[in-house]
C-alpha cells in the first residue's frame, strides 16, 4: 500500500475537483446524470477517506501520516506538502461525510432557482477547499484552500439564498476576506522573520517562533487571530454569521456550520498555537475571555430570536465559545475537548440546520410563533429535532457533552505557562471563565427547549391545521442517518475520538507545559 | 452478580431500543418487553443483595458490630481503612492527555440496596401502567421511556465514578422531562417539563463544578478514590469545603430542596405512575443518594463531626417545614403528595447534615415504598373514582366504600408516612431524630418533630377529603382492576414491614450491618433507641391527626378556624403567602426567566444588531465612500489623466471599491490581496536590520 500512502490525501482533495469538472461537462438538461456523478464523486472521495481510516496508524496519531512533499512554487519556496495527524483526521472524515449528506439531501428539492448543475459543482468545489485545508502542511497551500472555500459559499448564498441574499453574501465574503487578508500578512511576516524563510508548517512548528522578538510575534499572532476568529466566529466578529445562515439555502447552512466554522478553530490549533507559542501564552487569556463572552452573549441572543434558523445560527456562536475556551487553556484536556467539540458541533448543528430546512420546506416559514405541533403532524421529524436539540444542549450520552464538559473541566486547571487578566492569577481568571461557561449550559438548555416547545410541542396553529405535512422522506433519512448514529455512538463511547486526537494534541500542549 | 452488575442497567437499556423500534408490533405494544427486562433486572438485583449480604457476613463471621478487615483491599494506596471493600470494575471510556478515564461499576451495600428499590418499584409501576395507561395515545413510547429511565437510574446507582454518575443524573433528568411532558399537546405540560429540566440544571451547575473540583483535588473521578482522599487527612480543607458546597447545590436541585424545590409540584403534570416512580421513589432521591455516595466529602467539607448547625442540615430542616406547610393549601391530591415528598426529602438531607447517614439512607428506603404507594393510590382514585381528576375538593370524597382496597392501602401508606408505630416511616424517622439528638443537633430534633405533626395533619386532611364524607364527583366510582391493586398491596406490605430491617429496640440492626459502608467511610454515631423520643414523636403525630380530624371530620368545616383567613388580616396574609408558594415561582418565572427572555436577551440582541453590527456596516459604507471619493475627487479631478501611471492605479482601486455595490466581489478581492502584499512588505521592511 505504498502507493496509497503517497496518494491518498491528494486523491481526497482532488477527486471532488475532477467530479466538479465532470459535472460541468454534462449538459444541464441531464439532471439525473449530474446528480449521480456528484454523488459518485463524493462517495469515491469518502471511500478514500475510509481507506485512510483503515490505514492510519493510531498508535502514532501524533505523527504526520500519508505525507506527500513535492516542489511546487519554488520562487517563493512554497511546496506542495500534505499530511494528516490525529487532529485533522476526524475533521477530514467529517467533511467527507457531511458533503455526501448534503448531496443526498438536495436530491429531490434543490432550492430556487434550482440549477442542479451549478449547485452541485459548487458543493464539490467546497469539498476541495475544506479537505485541502485540513491536509495542507504548507502555509500558502493552506491559504489557497482556505480561500477556495469562500467563493462557492458566496455564490451559494448569493444565488440560492433567501430574500436578503445579496447583502448577506457580500457581508460574508468581505468580512471573512478581511480576516484572511490579515492572516496572510501574518503568514508572510512569519516567512520573512523566520530564519529558514519557509512556508512549511512542520518546520515552522519546530521553529516555534524562536528568534522573533516578542512584539513582532504578538503582531503576527494578531493577524492569525483575526483571520481565524472571524471564521470561528468569535464575539465580536460574529455578525456575518446570523445573516449568512438566515439567508443561505439549507445545504449551505449545513456546510457552513458543520465544516467552515471549523477551519477557524482548526487554524488556531494547527497554526497559531504551535507556530507562535510565546505569543499564544499572552493572547490566550483574552481569547478565553472572548470565548466565555461569546457563550453567554450567543445564548442570550438566541433567547431573543423568533426565527428558528437564526436561533440555531446564534447557538453556533455560543457553542464555538466552548471550543475556543478549551483551546485557550493551552492544555491537552482543553484542546482535546475543543476538537471533540468541533466534530460534535459539526454533527449536531448540521443536523439542526437540516431539520430547520425541512421544517421550512414543509411550512414555508421558520417563524416559531406560527409553528407548533410538529410532533403531531410529522412525528419522526419532530423526534429528530428533539434528539438534535438534546444533543446540542450537551446532554450526556450524546456527542455534545464531550465537547462541553471537558472544556469546562479544562478551565479549572489552565496551562502553568499562562498569566491571568488584569494582574489576577491564571487560576482566578480561568476559574471565573469556568463558572460563566457552566452558567452558559443552563442558558443553552433554555433556548433549545423553548425552541422545541414552540416548534414541536403543542398543536398546529389554525393556518396549518389541515396542511398535509409529509414526515421524513427517504433522501432525508439517508442523509441524516450517519449523523444521528454518530451523535449517539460518540456520545456513548467518546474514546473513539479522544483516542485518535490525544497523541496529536499532546504535541501541541507540551509546548505550553512548563 | 456483584462482578457483573453492569447487566442490571444494560437490560432495561436494551429494552428501551427494542420497544422503540419494535414495540408497536409486539402483541402487548411493548409493555411486555419492558416488564420482562425490568423483571429480570429485579431478580438479578435480589441476587446481588444476597451475594453482598453473604460477603459482609463472611467478612465479619456473623458478628454484628466492629467490622474487622476483609484483607482484600483493592486500593492499596488508601489501605489504612479496613472494612468490606466495594466490588469495582472499570473499562476505559475516554482518554485525554494520556490520562485514561474509566466507566464501570462500584457495588457495595448502598448500591445493592438502591438497585433493589429502583428495580422493584420500576417493575410494580410498569405493571400498574398496563392498566392505568391502557388507552394512552403513546402507550408504547411511554413504556420505552420507563425502560430508559430505569436504565439511567441504575447507571447512576452503580457508577464507578462521579462523571459517570453525572451522565446517569442528566439522563434521568431527560426521562423526567419527557415523561412530565408526556401529554405535550397541552402547553401547561410542556411548560412544567421545561421548568423541571431548567431548574434542576441550575443545580447541575453546582454539581458539574463540584465534580471538577473533586477531580482535580483527588486526581480521579473514582468515587472510592475521592472518598479516600477526603478522609486521607492530607486534603486541603478549603477545597473539600468548596467541593462539598458545589455538590450540595446539585443535591438541592435534584432532590427538591429549598429554594430549588419549585419544579417538583409542577412535575405532577406527568402521568401518575411517573410521579410515583420518578418524582417520589427514585429520581428525586438521586440527590440524597449522591450525598450518601460521597459522604466523606460532605462530612469533612461541612465539618459535620463538629456538631452544630451546617448549611446542609439547615437547608434540609427548612425544606421539611416549607414543604409540609404548603401541603395544607392544595386541592390537588398529587400536589399534596408532591409537597410531602419535598418535606420528606428534607428529612433525608437533614439527616445527612447531622451525621445520620444510616438513618438518611434508611428513610430513603422506607419512603420509597410508602410514597410510591400513596401516589399509585392517588392514581387509582383518579382512574376509577374521580374520572381522571385529581381535585380532592370537587371530585372526590366518600370513596372508601367504593374502593376498599385502594382505601386500605392508602391508609397504610398515610400512617407509615405519618410515622405511626410500627409502620416503616416510624422506624426511619425515629432513627433520624434519635441520631440527631445523640450527636447534639437538638434544634434539628425540634424541627423534625414539628415536621412530624404537620405531616400527620396534612395527611389526615388529604385522607379525609378523598375517602370520607360524601362523594362530590360526577362519575361512577368503582374499585380499580387487579393490575392496579396488586402493586398497591405489595407496596403496602413493604410499607408495614420495611422498617423492621432496622428495628433497634428489638435488637435488629440488619440494615446498618448490611448496607452501611465500612470501607473509606467516616466513623458514624449510632444512637441507642430513645424510648422517650419515640413516644413523643408518635404522640405528636397522633396529636396532629387529632387536631386535623377534629377540624375536618367533625363538621366538614374548620370549626373555630372557619373563615379565619377572612376575619384575621395576619392569617389572611399568611394564607395568601402560602397560596403563592412563598412567591418563589413568581420570582423565578416572572422575574428571572421572563426578565432574561424578555428583557436581557432582547437588549443583547438589540446591542448586537445596532452596535456591533453597525460598526461592521459602518466600515463597509466608509470603505465604499472612500472609494467614491478616491475616484471622484482624486482620480477624476486632481490627477485627471496627466500622470497616466498613477491614474491607472487609483482608477483600478476606485473601480474595485465601487464593485461593493455592484456585487463584483472578485475584483475587490484582488485589491485586497494587493494591499496585503503592500502591508507584508511593510512588515518585512520594518524587520530588516
Amino acid at each position: 500500500m505504498e502507493w496509497f500512502d503517497d496518494w491518498a490525501l491528494t486523491l481526497a482533495v482532488f477527486i471532488p475537483l475532477v467530479g466538479m469538472a465532470l459535472v460541468l461537462l454534462i449538459p444541464r438538461a441531464q439532471e439525473q446524470a449530474i446528480k449521480v456523478t456528484a454523488l459518485a464523486t463524493s462517495v469515491v472521495t469518502a471511500a478514500v477517506g475510509i481507506g485512510i481510516l483503515v490505514d492510519f496508524n493510531y498508535d502514532k496519531s501524533g505523527k504526520l501520516q500519508f505525507q506527500a512533499d513535492e516542489s511546487w512554487i519554488d520562487v517563493i519556496s512554497s511546496r506542495y506538502h500534505v499530511g494528516i495527524d490525529g487532529i485533522a483526521l476526524p475533521l477530514l472524515i467529517l467533511s467527507m461525510l457531511v458533503v455526501i449528506g448534503c448531496i443526498i439531501y438536495s436530491w429531490d428539492h434543490f432550492p430556487e432557482p434550482r440549477n442542479a448543475k451549478a449547485f452541485l459543482a459548487l458543493v464539490l468545489l467546497l469539498e476541495v477547499g475544506m479537505n485541502g485545508t485540513f491536509v495542507a502542511q504548507d502555509l500558502i497551500l493552506f491559504f489557497i484552500f482556505f480561500e477556495v472555500v469562500l467563493l462557492p459559499m458566496f455564490f451559494m448564498i448569493g444565488v440560492w439564498g433567501g430574500p436578503n441574499r445579496e447583502y448577506a453574501s457580500i457581508k460574508f465574503f468581505l468580512f471573512t476576506l478581511f480576516g484572511s487578508a490579515l492572516m496572510l500578512v501574518g503568514f508572510l511576516a512569519l516567512f520573512f522573520t523566520s530564519k529558514q524563510q519557509t512556508f512549511d508548517m512542520v518546520q515552522l512548528t519546530q521553529f516555534g517562533g524562536a528568534g522573533i522578538d516578542h512584539t513582532t510575534q504578538m503582531l503576527i499572532f494578531g493577524g492569525f487571530f483575526l483571520g481565524f476568529a472571524i471564521k470561528v466566529p468569535m464575539f465580536p466578529f460574529h455578525t456575518w454569521l446570523p445573516d449568512a445562515h438566515t439567508e443561505a439555502p439549507t445545504v449551505g447552512s449545513v456546510l457552513l456550520a458543520a465544516i467552515l466554522l471549523k477551519l477557524g478553530t482548526y487554524g488556531f490549533v494547527r497554526i497559531a498555537l504551535p507556530m507562535l507559542p510565546d505569543a499564544a501564552k499572552d493572547w490566550a487569556p483574552w481569547i478565553g475571555l472572548l470565548a466565555v463572552i461569546g457563550i453567554i452573549y450567543g445564548a442570550l441572543c438566541c433567547l431573543a430570536q423568533t426565527d428558528m434558523k437564526r436561533l440555531i445560527a446564534f447557538s453556533s456562536v455560543a457553542h464555538m465559545g466552548f471550543v475556543m475556551l478549551g483551546i485557550s487553556t493551552l492544555t491537552d484536556f482543553g484542546i482535546n475537548a475543543a476538537i471533540f467539540g468541533m466534530v460534535a458541533h459539526g454533527l449536531i448543528t448540521g443536523m439542526l440546520f437540516f431539520v430547520a430546512g425541512s421544517v421550512q420546506e414543509r411550512y414555508e416559514t421558520r417563524e416559531m410563533s406560527r409553528l407548533g405541533g410538529l410532533l403531531t403532524q410529522a412525528p419522526k421529524l419532530g423526534w429528530i429535532l428533539g434528539f438534535s436539540a438534546m444533543a446540542s444542549l450537551g446532554l450526556p450520552g450524546l456527542a455534545g457533552f464531550w465537547g462541553e464538559f471537558p472544556a469546562i473541566l479544562s478551565a479549572y486547571d489552565p496551562s502553568a505557562a499562562l498569566d491571568g487578566i488584569a494582574g489576577s492569577s491564571a487560576f482566578t481568571t480561568y476559574r471565573t471563565f469556568m463558572v460563566i461557561a457552566a452558567i452558559g449550559t443552563v442558558l443553552a438548555a433554555g433556548y433549545l427547549l423553548f425552541m422545541l416547545q414552540r416548534v414541536a410541542f403543542g398543536t398546529p396553529k389554525p393556518e396549518f391545521e389541515n396542511a398535509h405535512v409529509h414526515d421524513v422522506h427517504v433522501p432525508e433519512w439517508l442523509a441524516w442517518a450517519p449523523l444521528l448514529v454518530l451523535i449517539l455512538v460518540l456520545g456513548i463511547y467518546p474514546n473513539l475520538l479522544f483516542d485518535v486526537t490525544d497523541g496529536a494534541v499532546t504535541n501541541v500542549s507540551t509546548l505550553f507545559s512548563g | 452478580m456483584l462482578d457483573y452488575a453492569w447487566i442490571i442497567p444494560a437490560l432495561p437499556a436494551v429494552s428501551f431500543f427494542v420497544i422503540m423500534f419494535f414495540g408497536k408490533r409486539a402483541p402487548k405494544h411493548g409493555a411486555e418487553i419492558g416488564i420482562a427486562a425490568v423483571g429480570a433486572s429485579f431478580l438479578l438485583s435480589c441476587v446481588a443483595v444476597v451475594e453482598w449480604i453473604n460477603r459482609v457476613e463472611d467478612a465479619t463471621g456473623g458478628e454484628s458490630h466492629g467490622l474487622v478487615a476483609l484483607g482484600k483491599s483493592i486500593f492499596a494506596a488508601g489501605g489504612a481503612e479496613h472494612g468490606v471493600a466495594p466490588v469495582v470494575h472499570t473499562l476505559t471510556w475516554w482518554t485525554s492527555g494520556g490520562t485514561e478515564f474509566g466507566v464501570g461499576t462500584t457495588v457495595d451495600g448502598l448500591t445493592v440496596m438502591m438497585m433493589f428499590v429502583v428495580t422493584l418499584i420500576s417493575l410494580l409501576v410498569q405493571i400498574y401502567s398496563t392498566a392505568y395507561m391502557h388507552d394512552d395515545r403513546r402507550y408504547t413510547w411511554f413504556f420505552a421511556c420507563l425502560s430508559l429511565f430505569t436504565a439511567s437510574m441504575l447507571t447512576l446507582v452503580v457508577s464507578e465514578n462521579l462523571l459517570q454518575l453525572l451522565v446517569g443524573w442528566e439522563l434521568v433528568g431527560l426521562c423526567s422531562f419527557m415523561l412530565i411532558g408526556h401529554w405535550w399537546e397541552d402547553r401547561a405540560n410542556s411548560r412544567a417539563a421545561i421548568k423541571a429540566f431548567l431548574t434542576t440544571r441550575v443545580g447541575d451547575i453546582g454539581l458539574m463544578i463540584g465534580v471538577i473540583i473533586m477531580f482535580f483535588a483527588a486526581g480521579t473521578f473514582s468515587i472510592v478514590g475521592i472518598n479516600e482522599y477526603a478522609l486521607g487527612g492530607e486534603a486541603q480543607h478549603s477545597l473539600l469545603m468548596f467541593g462539598a458546597l458545589c455538590l450540595f447545590i446539585g443535591i438541592i436541585g435534584k432532590s427538591g430542596q429549598f429554594p430549588l424545590h419549585t419544579w417538583l409540584p409542577d412535575a405532577m403534570a406527568g402521568p401518575t405512575p411517573v410521579s410515583a416512580l420518578i418524582h417520589a421513589a427514585t429520581m428525586v432521591v438521586a440527590g440524597v443518594y449522591l450525598g450518601a455516595r460521597v459522604y466523606p466529602v460532605l462530612y469533612e467539607g461541612f465539618n459535620i463531626h463538629d456538631g452544630g448547625a451546617n448549611f446542609m442540615a439547615i437547608i434540609g430542616g427548612v425544606t421539611i417545614l416549607i414543604g409540609a406547610l404548603l401541603a395544607f393549601v392544595q386541592r390537588d391530591i398529587k400536589r399534596v403528595l408532591a409537597y410531602s415528598t419535598i418535606s420528606q426529602l428534607g428529612y433525608m438531607v437533614m439527616a445527612l447534615g447531622v451525621g445520620a447517614w444510616t438513618a438518611a439512607v434508611f428513610h430513603l428506603f422506607t419512603h420509597a415504598f410508602f410514597k410510591a404507594l400513596l401516589f399509585l393510590g392517588a392514581g387509582s382514585v383518579s382512574h376509577s373514582g374521580s374520572h381522571h381528576s385529581f381535585d380532592m375538593k370537587s371530585d372526590m370524597g366518600g370513596l372508601r366504600k367504593h374502593m376498599p382496597v385502594t382505601f386500605a392501602t392508602f391508609m397504610i401508606g398515610s400512617l407509615a408516612l405519618a410515622g405511626i408505630f410500627p409502620l416503616a416511616g416510624f422506624w426511619s424517622k425515629d432513627e433520624i431524630l434519635a441520631t440527631a439528638g445523640e450527636s447534639g443537633f437538638d434544634a434539628f430534633v425540634v424541627v423534625g418533630l414539628i415536621g412530624a405533626v404537620l405531616t400527620a395533619a396534612y395527611m389526615t386532611r388529604c385522607v379525609y377529603l378523598t375517602f370520607f364524607g360524601e362523594y362530590r364527583g360526577h362519575g361512577h366510582p368503582h374499585e380499580s382492576p387487579r393490575a392496579i391493586t396488586v402493586p398497591l398491596i405489595i407496596l403496602s406490605v413493604f410499607s408495614v414491614l420495611a422498617g423492621f430491617a432496622n428495628a433497634v429496640p428489638l435488637g435488629i440492626h440488619k440494615f446498618t450491618e448490611w448496607f452501611e459502608p465500612t470501607f473509606a467511610f467516616p466513623h458514624l454515631v449510632h444512637a441507642e433507641f430513645d424510648y422517650s423520643l419515640a413516644i413523643i414523636s408518635v404522640a405528636i403525630a397522633l396529636v396532629g391527626i387529632g387536631i386535623a380530624a377534629s377540624l375536618w371530620f367533625r363538621k366538614e368545616e374548620l370549626g373555630p378556624f372557619a373563615g379565619l383567613t377572612k376575619r384575621n388580616a395576619l392569617a389572611g396574609r399568611g394564607y395568601t403567602f402560602l397560596e403563592n408558594k412563598y412567591y418563589l415561582d413568581f420570582l423565578y418565572e416572572n422575574v428571572i426567566v421572563d426578565g432574561i427572555r424578555g428583557g436581557v436577551a432582547r437588549a443583547y440582541y438589540w446591542f448586537d444588531q445596532n452596535v456591533i453590527d453597525a460598526v461592521v456596516k459602518g466600515v463597509g459604507r466608509g470603505a465604499a465612500r472612500a472609494g467614491r471619493f478616491a475616484y471622484d475627487a482624486l482620480d477624476q479631478r486632481v490627477v485627471d489623466g496627466s500622470i497616466n501611471a498613477i491614474a491607472a492605479g487609483t482608477g483600478e482601486a476606485g473601480g474595485a471599491v465601487r464593485t461593493v455595490q455592484s456585487g463584483r466581489v472578485q475584483r475587490y478581492a484582488l485589491l485586497l490581496f494587493a494591499s496585503v502584499g503592500v502591508m507584508a512588505l511593510a512588515v518585512f521592511l520594518a524587520n530588516v536590520d
